[in-house]
């Protein structure tokens, strides 16, 4: 099955019964495949204008209860930002897939890359924080796609798969489950203001059409979304806790895979550069590499880096100058030595066995 | 009977969420009215609010759905339509109404706009049309008139204005009608027959902006701007009798009544 395909069959077996889209390489798999699908199963796919307007839709057909998700890729996601921050302000679960590709503009409409790593992360106006996740396999593109809607809705917040053109094209075997299992959203409670928060700093889910007669605001506003710009304290009481409640859930959602934590020479990945550090360990059996594979880059699981008490360097091939390793690099004294790769190849396992030493 | 007993007897009253009054419109201002036309309108629909969903961008109308106790969606800038588009096509049910201002629906949502109206999708779109930019403070926008002074055109609008409602004709919408803030019935009515019509419903309403637009274009008084709706409004009828006629009509004639009310094919309707 290939990666884009994955994604769009994990979405629906994640319930996701709307998808608003625009076409864009290399993601377009997925907006074709959910075009097939969605209305046969009472689900809405709509093909919207443009990329604003497809994560405008999203989030209306979010409020309504229903899981939405949509995809794209860098020229797309630039144009997602505005209306990623009104869904982080809001708290809406939603679900962006971004296939990346080359860029800066519109790049390199074929080739992977990962230089969108930072912008979601960043990419839209103000301070918040987010959730990314990174398949480097086809299984993961539908796992993660499915834990992305776990997530979304737990945490009321957007949650981004950060796959590459290389994952989503890749063809590979995967098992499917009979059943997906998934956490529905938590809905308010009765008498308690729309956007009181609970202990997890996140609020229940006040969807339209139960009589709450919510109203949302991309405004600052008050517990009972009430608009209220003006007021310094409630304004960064409300940032700080759309940030905290993804800052304070960091260590128990965080998802990575360790491979020989007792290694001196570490390899750390995500997205598709996780296959070649995976030749190279396959490799050189002898030489005992580290492996830190991160399936989640954000909230980054800055704790990870503990796995490897003997670590005496990181060594950090990604397809894009660096973005990750500077992040990793805050976090540690070990050195870390990025490797950074433009253009829309892999590394190959042979030039990050002679950077390691090995078969110099 | 007092002023309080007035307004708990009012049949909207109970439509507005009292603990957010006082509202942020300007002395003068015509949003209001819009509303009260508009909330009138459901009532004789009889619409229930937990059916009902309000959606709007930014700028001075996009307040509107604030004050409203339904579910709503205060947005973006410009991007009322494909959020309203998303609850709509994800729960038909729904009846979706959106509050929206000429920045906002024809410069920014310009794109939107005529997409939507393409779809034909089913909602109610009333636009507050004042002419200019009256949150930010009074700068020229698409449908500011040739001439006319704002804070971004000090010399005069040097461009030509939108017809908003030529344009949701021609990209598709199912209904189309322009009234003013002074006609308070015939507003109502086109409202409601707009909440009737299956498919995309755009009505603009003219509306006085006393504080951006009147300071700056020699309307002394409010009801000096109102007095402008009515005098220059004419009747679609009678516009096209002197079209008809190759009678010109003065430059700043507000052409007012149904446009165009048909039955093209309707995205959104409950499955």
């Amino acid at each position: 099955m290939q990666g884009n395909i994955a994604c769009a069959e994990g979405a629906l077996a994640a319930g996701c019964r709307f998808f608003g889209g625009y076409p864009i390489t290399p993601s377009t798999e997925i907006a074709e495949h959910m075009a097939v699908k969605l209305p046969k199963i009472n689900g809405t796919f709509i093909q919207m204008e443009d990329e604003i307007a497809s994560m405008a839709s999203i989030i209306g057909a979010s409020w309504t209860g229903a899981r939405a998700m949509t995809a794209t890729s860098g020229p797309g996601f630039s144009l997602m930002m505005e209306n990623i921050g009104y869904a982080v302000m809001t708290e809406t679960p939603c679900v962006v897939v971004n296939i990346q590709r080359g860029g800066p503009s519109t790049g390199q409409p074929t080739m992977a890359a990962s230089g969108d790593i930072m912008q979601c992360r960043f990419g839209s106006h103000g301070d918040y924080s987010v959730i990314a996740l990174c398949p480097s396999s086809v299984q993961e593109m539908y796992e993660l796609t499915v834990k992305a809607f776990d997530l979304a809705d737990r945490l009321r917040v957007p949650v981004f798969l950060m796959a590459d053109e290389i994952i989503g094209h890749m063809r590979e075997r995967i098992i499917i489950p009979d059943t997906v299992g998934h956490t529905a959203r938590r809905p308010l409670k009765p008498g308690v203001l729309p956007f009181h928060p609970e202990d997890d700093l996140v609020p229940g889910f006040p969807e339209f059409g139960k009589g709450i007669g919510v109203h949302v605001t991309g405004l600052t506003h008050d517990e009972r979304g009430y608009p209220c710009a003006t007021n310094p304290k409630l304004h960064e009481q409300l940032v700080m806790r759309l940030y905290n409640k993804i800052e304070h859930a960091r260590k128990e959602i965080a998802d990575y895979d360790v491979t020989n934590p007792d290694a001196e020479t570490v390899f750390v990945t995500y997205g598709s550069p996780a296959r070649s550090v995976e030749q190279v360990l396959h490799d050189s059996p002898g030489e005992k590499f580290g492996h830190l594979r991160l399936k989640m880059v954000w909230p980054f699981p800055e704790h990870a880096i503990a796995e490897f008490p003997n670590a005496t360097r990181f060594i950090i091939p990604e397809l894009n100058l660096g973005q990750v390793a500077r992040e990793f690099d805050r976090h540690t004294r070990v050195p870390v030595i990025p490797v950074p790769k433009l253009g829309g190849d892999l590394h190959l396992p042979k030039e990050l066995k002679r950077l390691a030493g090995v078969g110099a | 009977m007092s002023f309080e007993e007035w307004l708990r007897q009012d049949r909207i009253d109970d439509w507005l969420r009292q603990d957010r009054l006082p509202h942020i419109y300007c002395a003068g201002c015509g949003n209001g009215t819009i509303i009260n036309c508009t909330l009138e309108a459901i009532d004789e629909m009889g619409w229930k609010k937990e059916e009902t969903v309000f959606v709007s961008g930014i700028g001075c109308s996009s307040r509107a759905p604030g004050y409203i106790v339904t579910d709503s969606l205060h947005t973006t800038h410009g991007r009322a339509l494909p959020f309203a588009t998303g609850v709509k096509m994800a729960r038909p049910e729904f009846h979706v109404v959106v509050f929206t201002g000429d920045g906002d629906l024809a410069a920014i949502g310009g794109n939107h706009f005529i997409h939507a109206c393409r779809r034909n999708i089913d909602m109610t779109v009333v636009c507050m049309n004042n002419q200019i930019y009256g949150m930010t403070g009074g700068q020229g926008s698409p449908t500011t008139p040739k001439g006319a002074l704002s804070t971004t055109t000090p010399f005069g609008s040097a461009e030509p204005a939108f017809d908003l409602c030529e344009l949701a004709i021609a990209a598709g919408a199912n209904y189309v009608a322009r009234w003013t803030s002074y006609h308070v019935k015939e507003l109502t009515k086109a409202v409601r027959v707009g909440m009737e019509t299956p498919g995309f419903s755009f009505i603009e309403v003219r509306v006085q902006c006393p504080t951006n637009y009147g300071r700056k274009n020699k309307f002394k008084q409010v009801l000096d701007q109102v007095e402008y709706l009515r005098s220059h409004s004419m009747m679609r009828q009678k516009f096209l009798q002197h079209e008809e006629r190759r009678e010109p009509v003065p430059d700043a004639t507000i052409i007012v009544g149904e446009f165009v009310k048909r039955d093209r094919p309707v995205m959104g309707l409950p499955r």
